[in-house]
């Protein structure tokens, strides 16, 4: 079968071009310009799916945008994507596709007995009937469920390709090409206004593609080309196509993914294959145009039942016939121009008019071609199983209650018409409140509450004349009231085919003794018969029904199905529609791929990545790197084969003995400069300020305004009115927020600057007992002895012709410095460093070992000050000033703070000195007491005491003060150990700091 | 996302800024003794109001200043806002 249902002559495809692809494993051919759908069409093939529910067949019954379910499976240059609507798709040469929620195969379904046990599944099937007993829910529903059920497979690889976001501004966003968006796009654009016109489809020109209209002496299609090009041309206008506005958010910012190379058979080098634009508009016109909607009848979900407007679409774009034998049911004008299209491609269709004589130029029309048309006519059911074969038909009475007699006449389509729904998505997101039109029986947009404006047949206007004017119209107002400009453009002659009124007529009933199927909302498989069981069962309000029957749900947001199931609860509920009301539109509109959403911001570029200027001397020297925060530091060096706990046990030994350095470039850095400077300070830390001099550093804990630790650090006072202050890696960025705080809002009579500066110097840590002899050499000019360079004393010194500032601060707990230069000089520094400390057995160090010295040493660090614990907890107590007040002092004297046994932080040591103890593990007092045993403590930090060789840790400990010496259990249920301890103080190794100080 | 008009920067998107909660709280006094009730209030208690309220914003990813924005938290509808130095009217 080639090509079977394709036109000569006819539609926008390029016929030059000839495409091969495969759908379920077979191999067809199409043209360049053909969707998925028009060529799968062309081909014959109607069966493409299995429904969600009840793994019916499906077929195509959109032609766009509006498709419930013609959902396949996407291969494309070996990667695979779900989800996709064949009606969407553009065809690429070597395309593959394949069909979702059937299994084994679309033409042998193992899920279609469920449409033999419809009992099974009815409304709210989900929460009945996968309720019980609870031990089938993993063996037997959910496997069922997955298997089942969805649309799709998402790929488990890595997607290879590049997605990108853009920001953009601009004074108008116009959503779709049609005719209210060309027109007022082009008016705007006259008029000097910076536009965005984003249409969906490959194309522009939206309904202009298939109407038989004239603008200007021109067909609509030509009307709509040289407008287009013509707004290409002009700077102040981009122009998109293959670009979806899906959703609209606050402060008029819209979301647009654009799908650069989805319709290529692979991405083009530097190209991404998506992009999603961030548009924050001035203004927005919705020109979204409205969907047609179906009349409900018996199996109206069979393969080859579809829109009217869609096989219009198939047959004037693609050049493609749904069916040769066709029926038309419509209860509109609309029917008659698909019909009169078959009829000039030479098929004769056979219209069924729900009205009795509707008078119009194209009923006339119709007629006076002698289309066999039959009035007051309705289908009640669709016959044939995988494709339509036939319908049955019948007369219905005034009152559209009573069917006459039932004929079957051989058709394989039903096209059918069910009047327009305008497409107020958007303007329903952006918090529109809508309103009922009764004249077109459906929704349109009604207030605004952002700027936006609909226009066109999503504003229920369905006449051309008129959108084009109102168009023109509101482009040109309001552009002027943006750029000020007042040029009008001409507005053109306009000729359209008058239509008459609608019949309001939506839902075929059943004949007696039938239970056919009449399907809604066809991607969620929901029933007329389910909405009714959802009434009878007590729902009421649109959102529970929604939610119950899963009606309008998905990705489908009801586009066809919507308007319907409210002209069911209403009529059953005996309310009006607008009474009902609509459930809320969410975004997005269509479905956008995770890639997108994420864009560039992936793997290692999903946070930013911050190196010292060591860093590539560390990578030189095998340095293993841990991500602190956005920082890489090295973990470890190491040497051999060495583990991390042999390495890093190695170095922080090395320093214990002799000399280490450590990269501490990370530590945030903070200027504080100005006359008020100290008594910034003085109130922002705990202790006191005022009286450091110059030269001098402090250590310093700031709190938050409930007596939390916030931070901690050394400050420096470089001169009179200038300190260095440092935080904490983790917390620079927080604490430079915390001082701008009050210095801008609380105290802003201080005179104070404060600048981070953590880029601007490179730091180096040199830590051992030979630190103070290996300083000596690097600055051969200063006096680094003790009395020199003292503990917690600061000079500036010269590194063989390198400023360096030099601060003897410690965190190891040993004779340490720690020196900073700028940056740029950072890796001379380290260089010479490790070049003089050759002679002192130097070995750098990484953040393993430095939390093993500091662990043991009892200074605290960010697993203690982790946002629950005060200064007493931390045993910080001794750093409360007395005499002054601070930040959060106020809160210290809350019951809990004081409590006598309050927590506080201890040493805990194994008895057996040999097991390790789980950082996060409890503290027990029995560890056989029944559940819940009381816990405690917490265990915060783990080290291997390279002092003492036996596993050391830090844990806050209730009644911590008077914990010391007493036997305890360690109890981790997640590594399932349970360790005798004991407690012992938190200062594991020289408890009397005199190393720091020798 | 938010449209947040910066007092000296202009219109940016609300992903430079970040948020810093209700802008009428005052800070006692230091030094100044104040109850439990004056303490927790200014600490803790807070209206969590529908509707317009004055809060804070810091232009973090700008001027890095503390600004001042009446929102509406239902509606995200921004009606003024102030430079830190300005008193809410
Ligand atoms: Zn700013």
């Amino acid at each position: 079968m080639t090509q079977s249902f394709r036109l000569e002559n006819v539609g926008l495809i390029n016929r030059n071009k000839k495409l091969s692809f495969k759908f379920n494993g077979k191999v067809y051919y199409g043209y360049e310009g053909d969707t998925l759908a028009s060529a799968l069409i062309a081909n014959g093939v109607h069966l493409v799916g299995r429904s969600f529910k009840y793994h019916r067949p499906r077929g195509f019954f959109g032609a766009g945008v509006d498709e419930p379910y013609a959902i396949v499976q996407l291969y494309r240059n070996g990667e695979t994507e779900p989800n996709i609507k064949a009606t969407e798709q553009e065809l690429f040469e070597g395309l593959e596709a394949t069909s979702v929620n059937c299994w084994p195969s679309v033409n042998f379904d193992i899920g279609a007995i469920n449409n033999f046990l419809k009992i099974f599944l009815p409304a709210g099937f989900y929460y009945k009937t996968f309720m019980w007993p609870k031990s089938f829910w993993f063996k037997v529903y959910e496997p069922f469920i997955r298997k089942a059920a969805g649309l799709g497979v998402a790929s488990t690889k890595h997607d290879k390709e590049r997605y990108e976001h853009k920001y953009e501004y601009c004074d108008l966003l116009i959503t779709g090409s049609g005719p209210s968006g060309l027109a007022s796009a082009y008016a705007a654009a006259k008029n000097g206004a910076r536009v965005i016109l984003a249409e969906d489809k490959s194309r522009f020109g939206g309904t202009l593609l298939t109407s038989e209209v004239n603008i200007g002496n021109q067909s609509g299609k030509e009307w709509a080309e040289s407008i287009i090009s013509e707004l290409k041309e002009m700077p102040n206008v981009t122009v998109k196509n293959r670009s979806q506005v899906f959703g609209y958010y606050d402060h008029n910012m819209l979301v647009m993914s654009e799908r650069i190379s989805d319709h290529l058979p692979k991405t083009k080098k530097f190209h991404p294959k998506q992009r999603l634009w961030y548009i924050r508009a001035k203004e927005v016109l919705i020109s979204s145009g409205s969907i047609e909607r179906p009349i409900v009848f018996g199996n109206n979900d069979t393969p080859g039942v579809m829109l009217s407007s869609a096989a219009k679409e198939y047959l004037k774009v693609y050049g493609v016939l749904v069916g040769k034998n066709p029926l038309i049911f419509t209860n509109n004008d609309s029917g008659y121009e698909t019909a009169i299209e078959f009829y000039k491609n030479g098929i004769n269709p056979i219209i069924l008019d729900t009205r009795k004589d509707p008078k119009s130029e194209i009923v006339d029309e119709a007629k006076n071609l002698g289309i066999n048309i039959k009035f007051s006519y309705v289908v009640v059911a669709a016959q044939g199983y995988k494709k339509v074969k036939s319908a049955d038909i019948a007369k219905i009475s005034e009152d559209k209650e009573q069917l006459g007699t039932i004929e079957n006449i051989k058709c394989d389509c039903i096209c059918v018409s069910g009047f327009w729904t305008p497409t107020i998505h958007l303007a329903s997101q952006s918090g529109n409140k809508t309103k009922f039109k009764e004249d077109i029986d459906a929704f349109v947009p009604g207030t605004s509450k952002q700027n936006e404006t609909t226009l066109g047949a999503a504003n229920g206007n369905y006449t051309l004349e008129e959108t084009l004017k109102n168009s023109f119209e509101a482009g040109h107002k309001l552009s002027k009231e943006i750029t000020k400009n007042d040029n009008k453009v001409s507005f053109p002659n306009v000729i359209e085919k008058k239509s008459t009124v609608h019949d309001k007529f939506w839902c075929v009933p059943l004949p007696k003794g039938k239970n056919y199927k009449r399907f809604l909302d066809f991607q969620n498989d929901v029933a007329v018969s389910d909405i009714e069981i959802a009434l009878k069962e007590g729902y009421r309000s649109i959102e529970h029904v929604k939610r119950y029957t899963t009606l309008g749900m998905a990705t489908d947001q009801g586009k066809t199905s919507n308007l319907n199931g409210l002209q069911l609860v209403s009529k059953i509920e005996n309310k009006v529609v607008p009474a009902v009301g609509h459930t809320t539109f969410r975004p997005p509109y269509t479905p956008v791929s995770i890639g997108a959403i994420v864009g560039r911001e992936v793997g290692k570029h999903s946070k930013p990545t911050r190196k010292s200027p060591m860093h590539s001397w560390h990578e030189k020297n095998n340095a293993v790197f841990v991500d602190a925060g956005v920082w890489l530091r090295p973990r470890y060096y190491k040497q051999g084969n060495e583990s991390l706990f042999e390495g890093s046990k190695r170095e922080a030994k090395n320093v214990r003995t002799n000399v280490g350095v450590c990269d501490v470039t990370t530590l945030g850095k903070i200027d504080i400069k100005g006359p008020d400077a100290a008594e910034l300070l003085n109130r922002v830390y705990t202790n006191a300020w005022l009286k450091l001099p110059v030269g001098k550093a402090r250590y310093g804990v700031m709190l938050r305004e409930d007596g939390i630790v916030m931070d901690d650090g050394t400050t420096t006072r470089i001169s009179e009115n200038h300190y260095h202050m440092t935080t904490t890696t983790a917390q620079a960025a927080n604490v430079l927020s915390h001082l701008e705080y009050y210095l801008q809002l609380v105290w802003p009579e201080l005179n104070v600057n404060v600048v981070s500066t953590t880029e601007q110097w490179a730091g180096a840590a040199i830590a051992g007992p030979k630190s103070r002899e290996l300083l000596q050499k690097l600055f051969p000019k200063s006096d680094v002895s003790n009395e020199g360079l003292p503990f917690m004393g600061y000079m500036e010194g010269d590194l063989f012709g390198v400023k360096a500032r030099i601060f003897r601060i410690s965190f190891s707990g040993e004779l340490a410095y720690e020196v900073n230069v700028e940056s740029d000089n950072g890796y001379f520094m380290w260089e010479k460093i490790m070049e003089i400390g050759q002679e002192f057995k130097i070995q750098p160090y990484g953040t393993e070992a430095l939390s093993t010295l500091r662990i043991e040493m009892g200074h605290v660090a960010g697993s203690e000050l982790d946002g629950r614990t005060i200064p007493y907890d931390n045993s910080l107590e001794g750093l409360l000033s007395k005499k002054k007040d601070f930040i959060g002092k106020r809160s210290l004297n809350r019951k809990a703070f004081t409590a006598e046994d309050r927590q506080k932080i201890v040493g805990v040591v194994p008895l057996d000195k040999k097991t390790s103890i789980p950082e996060g593990s409890h503290l027990v007092k029995d560890s056989n007491a029944p559940l819940p045993n009381p816990k405690l403590g917490y265990i915060s930090a783990s080290c291997w005491s390279v002092e003492y060789d036996n596993p050391f840790s830090l844990a806050i400990v209730k009644d911590g003060k008077n914990m010391i010496g007493k036997k305890l259990f360690v109890m981790s249920p997640l590594k399932n150990k349970v360790i005798p301890v004991e407690i012992v103080s938190s200062h594991y190794v020289d408890p009397k700091g005199e190393r720091v100080r020798s | 996302m938010l449209y947040i008009k910066c007092p000296h920067c202009g219109w940016r998107s609300q992903n430079e800024f970040s948020y810093g909660g209700d802008a009428t709280v005052k800070r006692p006094k230091l030094g100044k003794e104040v109850t439990d009730q004056e303490w927790d209030d200014f600490v803790y208690n807070r209206k969590s109001l529908r509707g317009k309220h004055w809060e804070l914003w810091q232009h973090l990813s700008g001027c890095r200043q503390w600004i001042k924005v009446e929102r509406d938290t239902a509606t995200h509808e921004i009606f003024k806002t102030l430079k830190a130095s300005e008193e809410i009217s």
